[in-house]
This record gives C-alpha cells, structure tokens and sequence, in this order.
C-alpha cells in the first residue's frame, strides 16, 4: 500500500505493517532529548512521583542551552541542578556546546528512520534527517522517559513542494518566512509537513534543518525531508556509525500514489530576501516592501540562523564593513563545533572586526533569558524564528525576522536592508 | 457524564483559556480567568459536569498544558469541538480532560442539557432527543482518560507492574 515517509517511520515504530491517518497508535521512541529548560527540573519531580527510573538511559540526551552561560541567579541554580541529573542519571550529556537541535544532530545522535522525541517545540528540526521528531511538554516527557513510548495520532502528510534552485542571497529562512505568510501559523494543522523538489534537494543539512525547525511556525507536528546524498555526507562527517547506506534508505520517502492532505508548490528562483514585521512570522514580505525602518541591535543567533552556513554567509556581507553608528550587532553562534569552524576559517574575526559582541553558544535572547535581553523600546533584527511580543525582552521592544544575511546587511546599513545590495557592489554574485 | 452545554465559537486560543497575565497565580486563579475574554461569566458560572462545545481549532496558539488544566480546574467534563489544535489536544487527554471531535455541532444550543456516553461515542440532547456522533476514541486513550490521565494511568501501571500482574 502507498504511503508517506510519516507512515512508514510511524508505523515501524508502532511495530505494524502500515497505519492509517487520524489513527492513535502507541509507538516505541528511538530516543528523547531534554534540555535544561523544559527538562530535569520539571521531569524529575513526576519521575519521582511515579517511583520509576528510566527506561532506556542510552536513549535520552539532556543538552544545555536554555540557560547557558548562566548570568542570572536562576540561569546558574537550573543549570547546576542539571548537571546532578545528568550525573545521577547517567545520560548522554552536552553541557555548553551549543543548542540542542543543532548538537544532537551534530554528535551523531539521530539517523533516518528514527520515532524520536524532545522537549522543546522546535523538535521538528530533526526532521531534516528524515527522522520523525515532534515537540512534547514536561508531563509526557515524563512518561516517555518512564516508559520508552508515546502515543500519536497518524498524521496526514502537507506536501511542500519547491521548484527551481534559490538565487543568491536567499535562504531557508526566506522560504520558511514566505511559507508562514501564504499559509499561516495553523497551515500545518498539526500534520506532518514534508519538504520535496529541486531547491531542497540543493540545500545543506544545516539549510533543511532551518526548514524543519520551523514546521513549528507552520504549526506542523513534524516537518520531514527524505534522506539523501547529502544527509548521508553530514552523518558520516559527525562520525556517527550511520550503519544503514543511502541505498537502504531508499525505500524512506513519500510513496508517488500515497494520499496526501495537501501539495504546495512554490518557485525558488523567484523568492527574495523576506522579513518578518513584529510580532509574527506570518507577517512577512519581501524586504523591499518594507518601509524604511531603523535598527539598533541585529541579532545573529538561534537554532534557526547561527549555524556554520549561517555565520560564514552573513560574515560575506560584513567582510571589510564595520557597523552602521548606534547600531549592536550580537552573535551567538548556534555551537561550539560551528564556531570553531568559524574560528578557523577566520569568519569569527570578521565578525570581530565589523565591531561585533560575541556571545555563548545558547540560546541566549531567542529564549528570553540572560542578561542582554531587549530594552524597552528597542528594534531588533534577528536571525530567530520567532517574534512574538516580549519574547526577547521588554513588551515595548519590536524584533523583526529575517535570515542571517539580511541581518548583517541591516547592521551595516543601520536600517533593515536587502542584503543582495552587499554583495552586488562587489561583483561576485557570479 | 451530564451537563450544560457552554457554547463557544472557532479558533478559541491558549490566551482565551489560560491568560498570560495570570499564569504566575498558579491554576486557582488562572482558572478563575479562564475564558474570560470570550465570556466574561465563564469561570462563575461552570458547574463541574458541564461541557464545552466549540467550533474549529480549539486551543490554537501555545504549548501551555494550563489551558486544558484549567478547564479541568473548573470541573468542565469534556470538550468536544469540530477540531482541536494538536498539542492541546494531547495535553487534554494527558491530563484527563476528554477532547471530542464531532463534525456536525448544528443541533447544539448554548444552556442545553446533555449527555455524553464516550463507549458509544454518542452526546445526547436530552430534550431535543436528537444524538450527535462523536469520533470514537481508541482504546488506550479511554483507558488513560478513565484513570485520569497520563500520570495517574502510568502509576495504576507501575503498581501492577510491581505486584506481579500482567498487562496494562
Ligand atoms: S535558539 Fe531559540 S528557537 Fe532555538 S531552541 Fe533555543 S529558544 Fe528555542
């Protein structure tokens, strides 16, 4: 029987031969991953409650992100009774390397074909690996750490089909800025959404792993990508045992006659820069149609745009570029690993040089906390996934989204610009 | 389980249900406000038992397992909607609150005495004597919903698990 890479990953998981749409199944979970916010302060009182030990302790990954590096008083309590979980319960742990959707995949944790969940609502991220991965709260975290299984409703299956390669300039953010404004934040119903065609085909790991992040916005449980070439090259680098080949993973995609709720195609030659305006992702347009708009802090961070990509590309606009006057430009590279990369490769010192403040390797103001959030009445621009009221500080402060590159160009021009500008003036848009 | 009908309409949001401003006054004052928005009487005039009935995307917006909480807080004994919203809906039944999807609402009236039986995936309008067909939970779903909820069916679980029985 045709079916989508949701039900075949679903249903391996359920240990049946197929399952149906709208069908509540009990699955086994390959593996959980926590991090420091949503997980051993909230999980370990009902773990306790309930009298039980994990289930499988090489199955759970607890990674630090949320309140690294620890500046306020809570930050540093929450993290200091984290690491005493991760001791006493002896699981998988990355302290400070980096945000958790970027560091599972990064130290080889997931491969394709995995039921996987994690407490966090950008879990879809793992996505990119053609693993299914959904966000979960405190409560059934629990009970899948006590038990190894969840249940779950089969979704159906959005297709999100885009043609054609994206011209310069232009990012998996753009495309998932554009998406949250054609369909919404409920487009995604709570189905899995699956990313197919000629540009994703084209993208890096770290590009798709933008666009299954933010399913999340698309209000999407997962957001899926078949495994290829590509995600086969990323996993071997982590130096993971990926055991099965590309070849095995043939039989991991969208069957051509299975049903689908929905096909969407787009044209990625023909998406430009988009911005998001405060205080929605949905509320984007293409950066030219955006009123004149001053900035004073641009925000090179998050899960969603501070990647290794994220930073080498935005370092190309600011190369031999300082920073407009009364402008802050914050970077906080996604991981340890990219910013290590971005050391090497001399990208860091660029950001450096164009007058940049760089800072850990967390969450840092996409998560709301630490001590640089937002003052009152700021207007940010920021690489983040999402901007709604307050999020990254005061109530009073305004975040626009837009990808890497565009951020850089509006910390070089002091008011949201079109980062095409920076790079056509050089003559190597080739 | 009987009750009154509280009529509402679609995309009822987490704030609607669980309101930012009082998440900090833990669930008995965030109950209190629950709804509030949308109609202001909501919290007042529940009795545990009563039912509340919706349009489409019920519980859209946030993550916050207080919104069904609350719900349960005031004693509301299921919702049934045309649609939920993915992760309300699974808070909901995680926490014990009956979420029920039913296509056709038409028939039902806002103050209407119901009846819901859950085996039969049936509500009744009691006066009206008219039925509205309810999508059929699955099983495990019943089982966690009857113990009340994720937590309490875990320890009913690990109970048995420890006194030898067999099972679920
Ligand atoms: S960087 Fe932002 S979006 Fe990503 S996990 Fe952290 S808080 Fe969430």
């Amino acid at each position: 029987m045709a079916a989508t890479l949701a039900q075949k990953i679903i249903a391996r998981a359920a240990g049946r031969e197929t399952v149906t749409p709208g069908v509540v199944v009990t699955a086994k979970v390959d593996l959980a991953m926590i991090h420091d916010s949503g997980g051993p302060r909230r999980i370990e009182p009902i773990l306790r409650d309930l009298g039980v030990s994990l289930w499988d302790r090489d199955k759970v990954v607890l990674i630090s992100d949320h309140f690294v590096p620890g500046d306020t008083d809570e930050g540093a309590r929450i993290l200091e009774l984290t690491r005493q979980w991760a001791a006493e319960r002896k699981v998988a742990f990355h302290d400070g390397q980096g945000i958790c959707h970027v560091v599972l995949p990064e130290r080889g944790h997931l491969k394709p074909g995995m039921f996987v969940v994690g407490g966090d609502s950008h879990s879809p991220t793992g996505g990119a690996f053609g693993a299914y991965m959904f966000g979960i709260g405190a409560t059934e975290m629990a009970g899948v750490l006590a038990t190894g299984e969840i249940w779950i409703k089969v979704p159906e299956t959005i297709l999100i089909e885009w043609q054609n390669r994206l011209s310069d300039a232009v990012t998996a953010k753009d495309m998932m800025l554009a998406l949250c404004g054609r369909l919404g934040m409920d487009g995604g119903q709570y189905q899995a959404v699956e990313y197919t065609g000629e540009a994703i085909a084209a993208l890096s790991m770290q590009e798709r792993m933008t666009l299954s992040n933010m399913a999340a916005e698309l209000g999407a449980q997962a957001g899926l990508i078949a495994p290829d070439a590509t995600t086969a090259s990323y996993l071997e680098q982590t130096g993971a045992n990926i055991g099965p080949s590309v070849d095995e993973w043939q039989g991991l995609r969208t069957d051509p006659e299975a049903t689908l709720l929905a096909h969407h195609v787009f044209d990625a030659a023909a998406l430009e820069p988009q911005v998001a305006a405060p205080h929605s992702p949905a509320n984007s347009a293409p950066v030219g149609e955006v009123p004149e708009t001053r900035v004073d802090v641009a925000y090179i961070g998050a899960c969603t745009g501070a990647k290794y990509e994220d930073l080498k590309r935005a370092a190309a606009i600011l190369r031999g570029r300082r920073l407009a006057s009364g402008v802050e430009l914050q970077v906080a590279p996604a991981s340890r690993r990219d910013q290590d990369r971005a050391t090497a490769e001399g990208i860091m010192k660029v950001f450096e040089d164009a007058g940049a403040k760089i800072l850990a390797n967390a969450c840092g103001i996409c998560a709301g906390y630490g001590a640089n959030r937002l003052g009152e009445n700021v207007t940010c621009i920021s690489s983040t996934a999402r901007n709604f009221k307050g999020r990254m500080g005061a109530p009073s402060s305004k975040v626009w989204l837009a990808s890497p590159l565009t951020v850089a160009a509006s910390a070089v021009a002091g008011r949201i610009a079109d980062p095409r500008e920076f790079l056509s003036d050089r003559g190597n848009s080739a | 389980m009987s009750g009154r009908v509280f009529l509402f309409g679609d995309d009822i949001d987490t704030d609607q249900l669980a309101p930012g401003q009082y998440m900090k006054g833990g669930i008995e004052m965030l109950s209190q406000h629950c709804l509030e928005p949308v109609r202001p009487d909501f919290a007042a005039s529940v009795r545990p038992g009563d039912i509340v009935v919706a349009g489409r995307n019920f519980g859209m917006g946030s993550s916050r397992e207080q919104a069904a909480e609350a719900l349960r807080h005031l004693g509301v004994a299921a919702v049934v909607a045309r649609s939920f919203a993915g992760i309300f809906y699974r808070n909901a039944i995680n926490l014990g609150l009956p979420a029920l999807i039913a296509e056709d609402i038409a028939g039902i009236c806002d103050g209407d005495a119901v009846e819901i039986d859950l085996e039969a995936g049936e509500l009744r309008l009691q006066a009206k004597r008219k039925i509205v067909k309810l999508e059929p939970l699955p099983d495990n779903l019943k089982r966690m919903l009857a113990d009340g909820g994720l937590v309490a069916h875990l320890k009913k679980r690990f109970t048995a698990e420890r006194n030898g029985e067999t099972g679920q």
